[in-house]
């Protein structure tokens, strides 16, 4: 373990990448996070509708040459292709199990990460895909004497974004405050007069936008490939729970904790950086067992 | 306005109502009296669709609506006032009484108007709802029942557990409330209060009506009282 080389820069390079980082597990895990506190659902398949979002980025943005404007569009359009699917799932067969316990949920949800992974391969095979990012925010610029990546500050713009956009949503919407109070007690929502059924479609659906948002901005970060919804997935479940579940905001210092201590862990001991973020896992739950925030469950 | 014909409602296995009948005629106030655990509120459960009966009938403004799903029940014109102050803790005063506004043809209350008669809480209005008292949280459930502008308010047992200056506040709203042209069923232990808000009573015991009369009936009548009410 050799940390004498680890300068001032270095450090806050990794910083800024784990930040970025943090973007992606954060837009993810807050949707995983939604529909687990207001719908109950453990959805197994978020991390399905994240790789899917990623294709679809890249399928539309080749479709456009791959150009600037060809990602912007396919950025818009992915996480509603997305958003359609988790429709269709949501009314088509979701919406009749509400009351069924959560081990049906999650193995229900389960065969989907199995019926998407083979969707995906059917459509877009088994081979890597790889698309570049738009021209205007390629390359990197100098840092302190270290280069980072324009795509990562994009990305430290884009969290801060979602963010608010998530609390506008919960907090300043009528949808987004029955959704809070259905999250706490569904019954008496119905008993409002309020069709609980729709509220869950519509938090279900924004919950799986948010999985194909994440998955349209990490496209060009890394190989597009089939299994990358069994990572994300784990990790948006470890980040979900040392939030707090349900919890949103729990959910952004569980994204923040996760990357950064993956991207410092990388720094420190390269061969074993990705002991790190699990490590700080098990320390939160040593700590907290039930999250950093309040728990809607 | 409202009639049970035979209900009969189970949780699960156990089987709760036996044949429960009940009127309630428009601009009434009815109320139904019993001891704990003896179907009122399940009764107010089987008519607002939260555990529908198994059998029998519930007829709301002349249609059949047994088994229909709470939020239909609601937008009919049915108000309900759980027995347990089910408030949104987490969202405030204010958010609790915006999400259940419901506009009608005839919308008698908005939020102004909320706050007009419960005056106690428009002070409060930004506070989170899980940070009140029992009785604030009692004048929020009502409040909340009335911004879906019912003509019908299921009420079950507001005043259980509340300090007796604020039953009497409480009681004076619920006279105001028939004033305002609601008619309501009133599910209480209470027997003071009940009989004195109410024109009519119904006595349930063991998941069965027992009784059923006006309300000076029953007061002129204490082997009832004994029978179904005392302890």
């Amino acid at each position: 373990m050799d940390s004498g080389g680890i300068t001032v820069a270095a450090l806050m390079q990794q910083v800024l990448v784990g930040l970025s980082r943090t973007t992606i597990l954060f837009i993810v895990s807050s949707g995983l996070s939604l529909v687990l506190g207001v719908l109950r659902i453990p959805n197994v398949a978020h991390g399905s509708l994240y790789m899917i979002g990623a294709f679809v980025t890249y399928s539309v943005a080749s479709f456009f040459g791959q150009t600037t404007a060809g990602f912007i569009i396919a950025l818009a359009v992915a996480p509603l292709v997305v958003a359609a699917v988790s429709l269709v799932l949501e009314r088509g067969l979701l919406c009749h199990l509400y009351d069924r316990e959560h081990l049906m949920l999650l193995l229900f949800t389960f065969a989907f990460t199995l019926v998407f992974g083979d969707l995906v391969k059917m459509i877009w095979g088994s081979d890597y895909r790889s698309l570049s990012a738009p021209a205007i925010v390629q390359g990197s610029f100098d840092l302190g004497g270290f280069p980072f990546p324009r795509y990562s500050l994009f990305l430290l713009v884009m969290g801060p974004l979602v963010a608010l956009g998530l609390w506008l949503l919960t907090n300043k919407t009528k949808i987004g405050k029955i959704a809070r109070a259905a999250a706490v007690d569904r019954e008496m929502v119905d008993a409002i007069g309020i069709d609980v059924s729709k509220v869950f479609a519509a938090v279900f659906v924004i919950g799986c936008y948010l999985a194909g948002l994440g998955g349209a901005l990490v496209a060009p970060t890394q190989n597009i490939t089939q299994g990358m919804d069994h990572t994300i997935i784990i990790e948006a479940f470890l980040i979900v729970i040392i939030g707090g579940l349900g919890n949103i905001w729990g959910a952004l210092l569980g994204a923040a904790i996760f990357g950064l201590t993956d991207a410092i862990g990388i720094l420190i001991w390269p061969q074993f950086a990705i002991v790190f973020p699990y490590t700080a896992v098990v320390i939160v739950l040593l700590i907290r067992p039930r999250g950093l925030l309040k728990a809607i469950w | 306005m409202l009639r049970l014909r035979q209900i009969h409602t189970y949780y699960g296995l156990s089987h709760v109502l036996f044949g429960v009948s009940l009127e309630v005629r428009a601009g009434e106030i009815v109320c139904l009296l019993g001891r704990n655990g003896a179907g009122k509120s399940t009764t107010m459960r089987s008519i607002i669709g939260l555990t529908p009966p198994a059998r029998g009938e519930v007829v709301f403004k002349g249609i059949t609506c047994t088994g229909v799903k709470p939020f239909r029940m609601v937008r009919m014109g049915m108000g309900y006032v759980p027995d347990d102050r089910r408030v949104f803790a987490d969202l405030t005063v204010a958010e609790n009484l915006e999400i259940a506004f419901r506009k009608t043809g005839n919308t008698r209350w908005t939020m102004e108007r909320v706050y007009e008669v419960f005056p106690a809480l428009a002070s409060i209005s930004g506070r989170r709802a899980g940070f009140l008292s029992g009785g604030e949280q009692q004048m929020l459930t009502i409040a909340r029942a009335l911004m879906t502008n019912p003509d019908f308010l299921l009420l079950d047992e507001p005043t259980e557990g509340l300090a007796p200056l604020i039953v009497a506040e409480l009681e004076k709203q619920i006279a105001g409330l028939r004033d305002a042209g609601l008619t309501v069923l009133l599910a209480e232990q209470n027997l003071e209060v009940a009989l004195r808000l109410s024109d009519r009573c119904y006595i349930i015991d063991n998941g069965s009506i027992r009784f059923h009369g006006t309300s000076a009936e029953i007061r002129s009548n204490p082997d009832i009282l004994d029978k179904y009410l005392c302890l």
